[in-house]
């Protein structure tokens, strides 16, 4: 009768191996086919972009004045403007500038961001107080004039344009880092790191940068295209990039200007902007559902 | 509430009081005078122009008598069209950025929150793909893309529409408005979206659907309160964007409204202008901030219910 309670000793399932934040993430990107296409067409963007010098069809700035403004052809791919210039090369070159100020801006953001979300979270008190006050303040300010203003008082400089670009957007960066930070702080395995005695240094290494860089990473994807668009505008209106210089928002000022007469002139550099933002923003979603532990993985 | 308002409108204070010293000390750091044109003017002319427009004072003295004058809401005179005040140019401008920013508000809105509302009701279903794509492409098509392209199709090979002006011709608000309208059109389909999706899914709802209310009066009594809050709280960065759009598409369309002036102002370096206009953004924006604050702030009790405990403690 005791036979039915007999132990029996516990059978140990076959270890499942835990799959780490990053491995789940990965399969979760590879199901969606929209990320991944953004995905490769970004890096085909690049990779087209660093190779320019070598593989762009003609020179930047070879002109062919009998050849004019010509439609779409086999020698010109995507046309020439009204000087007889390549468009496909006049876009790869415009390409790097544009991608340059997306990157390079971004990047800026993303150190004065994290920097300042991370020390206002980590201190915390009267010092992430005032350093989040300070964020609340700059917010309200009305950046786009600011930019503007910038570019007018102080001459369109491509360096001022990513200081510019940069300092406005640090500012969500540092909002999401230090909501992030705050909340790990309080986490128990952060405790539980403390009561085992492992260093300050330590825990911020393997404890709170892993886990803030999932949302670090997803805003920085959805930033490089709305600095893109920024740099486009100012273009556009003449205040951004300027000539010899070249960049997709200026290629499309100068197609507007002759669009009724040579429409391939605005079609193409438009097509390229919008093809990169497009890429930019299906990563970004993607990557913010794949780095999301809520969602499942179906 | 009337504290919170009240709260919010003092902190508005030091805001501005920072863009106008900002904008102020930019534009008085800014190298060439308002007067070093291309051809050489005496000294003497300069000089007394100087004078006229007290900029022969010292830096400080000129900061305070700004800050007096905008207290009294005076802009000053115009650099370039002589004889002409900021006030002037502004109140020419206003009433048609006004009526462009309105449409286009009112164009994004019933789009966008039709849009996200239907996509919500039928998630991962083609009603919702669709709709969403399409956002996506309002999104990653910028206005001064936009605007060109439906010029080209509506206005040149179609001939349906006119390519530019506002007022002038009949049809010709309607291609500017929608270009404005367009990419706030699709935050707003992906904001209501998102807001939907997250209420529809709340125990009030399924509350409402046990009861047997109709799926009409569910979503358009119960959810849509709850679902539209992002929305409203985006109202007012959106207005920010849309005075920015209107730089664009009223250099496009050639409309004379308050954003064309300022791109004019920018490249003819009419300081007074930029100052006087960029102080008056700046106070536009904070005030559309602080109404859409306000607005989701009533929409939603438990945000309302928090901050009102915050300030009691």
């Amino acid at each position: 009768m005791n036979n039915q309670f007999e132990e029996k000793p516990i059978e140990l399932a076959e270890a499942e191996p835990g799959a780490s934040l990053w491995q789940d993430a990965w399969l979760k990107l590879r199901g969606n086919s929209l990320a991944l296409a953004g995905l490769f067409i970004l890096l085909l963007l690049c990779t087209v972009s660093i190779l320019t010098p070598w593989i762009a069809p003609y020179g930047y700035e070879e002109q062919n004045l009998l050849l004019g403004a010509s439609a779409p052809s086999a020698s010109h791919w995507l046309g020439t403007d009204v000087f007889g210039r390549d468009m496909l090369t006049r876009i790869m070159y415009g390409g790097r500038v544009s991608l340059t100020v997306g990157f390079i801006a971004t990047a800026v953001a993303l150190v004065i961001g994290v920097l300042w979300g991370a020390i206002a979270g980590f201190i915390g008190g009267r010092v992430d107080a005032v350093m989040m006050r300070l964020v609340d303040i700059l917010y309200a300010l009305p950046f786009m004039i600011f930019i503007v203003l910038l570019m007018v008082v102080f001459g369109r400089n491509i360096y001022l344009l990513f200081f510019a670009i940069g300092a406005v957007e640090w500012l969500t960066m540092a909002r999401i880092v230090r909501g992030q930070v705050m909340s790990l702080r309080k986490q128990e395995f952060v405790e539980a790191a403390y009561s085992l005695g492992l260093t300050r240094w330590t825990i911020i290494r393997h404890h709170i940068i892993p886990n803030t860089l999932g949302p670090v990473i997803v805003y920085t994807t959805l930033t490089i295209p709305s600095v893109m668009l920024l740099e486009a505008f100012l273009s556009f209106l003449g205040l951004g990039i300027q000539p010899p210089q070249s960049s997709w928002g200026l290629l499309i000022n100068y197609g507007v200007e002759t669009m009724e007469e040579y429409p391939w002139l605005l079609i193409y550099p438009g097509l390229a902007l919008s093809l990169t933002l497009f890429a930019l923003n299906f990563l970004g979603d993607g990557l913010r559902d794949a780095l999301d532990p809520r969602t499942a993985l179906d | 509430m009337f504290r919170l308002a009240l709260g919010r409108l003092l902190q508005a204070i030091p805001v501005l009081l920072a863009v106008i010293t900002v904008t102020f000390l930019l534009v008085h750091s800014a190298p060439g005078g308002p007067f070093s044109a291309d051809k050489a003017v005496p000294p003497e002319v300069i000089k007394a122009l100087e004078a006229q427009y007290q900029l022969d004072q010292p830096l400080w003295n000129q900061y305070i008598d700004y800050l007096g004058d905008v207290l009294r809401w005076d802009f000053g005179p115009s650099y370039k069209y002589s004889g002409r005040s900021v006030n002037e140019l502004i109140a020419a401008g206003l009433p048609i950025t006004a009526e462009l920013g309105l449409y286009a508000m009112l164009i994004a809105l019933v789009i966008g929150v039709s849009a996200g509302v239907i996509a919500s009701l039928r998630p991962n279903s083609p009603l919702d793909y669709l709709p969403m794509s399409g956002a996506m492409i309002g999104i990653c098509m910028p206005s001064f893309l936009l605007g060109p392209l439906l010029v080209l199709i509506f206005g040149i090979y179609l001939d349906w529409l006119p390519v530019s002006g506002w007022g002038d011709n009949p049809g010709d608000k309607l291609l500017p408005s929608f270009t404005l309208g367009a990419a706030y059109a699709a935050y707003i389909a992906r904001l209501s979206r998102g807001g939907m999706l997250e209420v529809l899914s709340q125990d009030y709802i399924r509350t409402a659907r046990a009861k047997g209310l109709s799926e009409w009066r569910i979503v358009g009594k119960h959810a849509l309160r709850g679902g539209l809050i992002p929305v409203v709280a985006f109202l007012g960065p959106a207005f920010a964007g849309l005075l920015g759009g209107s730089f664009v598409v009223e250099t496009i369309f050639q409309i004379p409204g308050l954003g064309r002036f300022y791109v004019q102002a920018a490249f003819n370096r009419d300081y007074t202008m930029i100052l006087g206009m960029t102080v008056f953004f700046a106070t536009l924006i904070i005030v559309f901030n602080l109404l859409s604050d306000m607005l989701a702030l009533w929409l939603d009790p438990k945000l309302r219910h928090e901050l009102a405990r915050g300030n009691n403690e």
